[in-house]
């Protein structure tokens, strides 16, 4: 090993500490940023020392050199410009379209690297599988996100089936590569691009964020087989890392839903938007409420408790709800967020949409410092969410069963801002509504939140 | 199977191992900014990319590299920098 190899790999080993300190860093609001930031750094010495490598060793032609540079500048600036524009709320569809392209560049590595060796076919194979799934997979992801694909299952006519015939076809495709049959890795990558398809299309909207960090983990398993392609240990580590990291995410959250991951890959579940129906059995017995009597009764409480939902991050209105939050604090109203770990589009987002609507941090409580408050809350304000507050969740019996919930139901009243008596995601009734204690305030999470802010300048001075 | 294809598994199963304890202890509300900042870190795909520069030739070679270039380039840079944007807003306000 030259002196020249020598620097490079302990370079290289310095980027893969700064991916696992700034990930580890990445565990504690306080140190978060920092984290990514060096975690950042580690990547920009990680990119140029590959190209002082490339040049080092010469072999590179021109046009290579022309593709490359105007492919990445242009890739770059793309993934720049969308990442300064993306509205907060459309920010998940994003993190999949990033993890979508990463996931084709690592899928790309195998198809055009045609000097591997027989042993490093196998990884081959495997990086245009899971490249090729993740790829297509993201996009349609990214899509149901974005509400241009329905939210709701697409049901495939034998799509399972399908899936397994098109697997079966990719091992095939792919032992025969390992053979010798170079063109068989095509067939490998279109084989995984349809089973990507096939894999979310008939996944409900509301799962997509477990269906994302699947996939992110798919990519860095996809990475850390290109790593082996190439020949690239801070592949290997950070396509390992982010492989392992990824499948706990997906776990966490799958475990917030009570939800098993193959349950929710089988798909078929929910549909994450509320269906609008407003005549529902539960029809009976529930209590209607108007903007101005909801205003004046959270004008009048000594203890607040806002629970924001799915309802709340679709209609785009955490700026209202904490415009309302604070004009509540002016009257010396004791207010704080009640935030579910799934509640949202993704785990913790809606964190990040308080947030960025400049909540103060410390009223954000998480669901164990939550729940024992709500003994001593007057009002409760449920914006947009459903099944993280049904008492049912604590009967055997049903599909929101063991799901840990807020104890919404504890608090000496209850208003719920929600557009319809409709269903969540588990497709059942919540009990909550037909609570004598519960008032239901009909609305659009956006809409009934300024109408209650008017309600409250209006009335309560 | 050669030696160097042996420490290439060691340094997958431990990275695996390492991902693994990195992240089990993580608050909810760090979930999405993780998932991103993961997302941000297979971003080092670019290198692969760099790397595979080296071996294509050919119009259709330097059309595949250019197509994976934009990708990881995209992937890196919008990674990173959205995880940062979510990030900056966790801020103590008194």
């Amino acid at each position: 090993m030259t002196g020249f190899d020598t620097v490079v790999h302990l370079v290289f080993l310095g980027c893969a500490v700064c991916f696992v300190i700034g990930l580890h860093l990445m565990n504690a609001p306080a140190s978060a940023r920092r984290g990514n930031r060096i975690s950042a750094a580690g990547m920009t010495v990680a990119v140029i020392t590959t190209a002082v490598v490339l040049l080092h060793d010469g072999h590179i032609t021109r046009g290579a050199v022309i593709a490359l540079t105007v492919g990445g500048l242009a890739g770059a600036a793309a993934g720049v410009i969308a990442a300064r524009r993306v509205l907060m709320t459309a920010m998940p569809q994003l993190v999949s379209l990033f993890n979508a392209v990463g996931g084709g560049a690592a899928a790309l590595i195998a198809l055009g690297d045609h000097t591997a060796s027989t042993q490093a076919a196998v990884t081959g194979v495997l990086d245009v599988a899971i490249g090729g799934v993740t790829f297509t997979g993201s996009l349609v992801a990214a899509g149901k996100l974005a509400g241009r694909i329905s939210g709701a299952p697409v049901t495939v006519r034998f799509g399972r089936p399908a899936m397994a015939v098109l697997a079966l076809i990719a091992i095939g495709l792919g032992i025969w590569y390992v053979a010798g049959a170079d063109l068989a890795l095509t067939g490998v990558a279109v084989a995984a691009l349809a089973v990507g398809v096939l894999l979310t299309l008939p996944i409900g909207g509301a799962d997509m964020p477990v269906v994302i960090s699947l996939l992110n983990a798919f990519t860095g398993t996809a990475v850390a087989m290109a790593g082996f392609v190439v020949g690239s240990t801070p592949l290997i580590i950070a396509g390992g890392l982010v492989g392992a990291a990824g499948a706990i995410l997906t776990k966490l959250m799958a475990d917030a839903m009570n939800r098993p991951v193959s349950a929710i890959i089988a798909g078929g579940y929910g549909t994450g938007d509320a269906v609008a129906v407003t005549a529902g059995s539960a029809a009976a017995g529930v209590r209607e409420i108007s903007a101005d009597d909801a205003a004046i009764q959270l004008a009048y409480a000594g203890k607040v408790v806002i629970v924001p939902g799915y309802g709340l991050a679709a209609a785009q209105a955490q700026h209202e709800a904490v415009a309302l939050a604070e004009a509540l604090t002016d009257r010396g109203v004791e207010v704080s967020y009640a935030i579910h770990p799934v509640a949202g589009r993704m785990p913790g987002h809606m964190n990040v949409l308080l947030a960025e609507a400049n909540a103060p941090y410390p009223q954000l409580r998480d669901l164990e410092e939550s729940n024992p408050e709500f003994a001593r809350t007057d009002v409760v304000l449920v914006i947009g969410a459903n099944d993280v507050t049904n008492p049912a969740a604590r009967r055997p019996g049903n599909p929101v069963s063991g799901m840990p919930i807020l104890d919404v139901d504890k608090a000496r009243s209850v208003i719920v801002l929600k557009r319809s008596l409709g269903h969540g995601y588990a497709g059942i009734d919540n009990e909550l509504y037909t609570d004598p204690r519960t008032a239901m305030l009909f609305a659009d999470a956006k809409a009934g939140l300024a109408a209650l802010l008017t309600g409250l300048h209006a009335y309560a001075n | 199977m050669n030696p160097l294809l042996m420490a290439d598994l060691t340094v997958l199963t431990l990275s695996l191992l390492v991902g693994f304890e990195v992240i089990s202890k993580v608050p909810a509300t760090l979930h999405t900014p993780l998932m991103s900042g993961a997302n941000a870190i297979h971003g080092v795909v670019i290198v692969g990319v760099m790397l595979l520069a080296a071996t294509v030739t050919g119009v259709g070679g330097y059309l595949l590299l250019a197509v994976a270039a934009f990708g990881a380039g995209m992937n890196v840079a919008g990674g990173y920098l959205v995880t940062d944007r979510m990030l900056a807003m966790f801020r103590v306000r008194r």
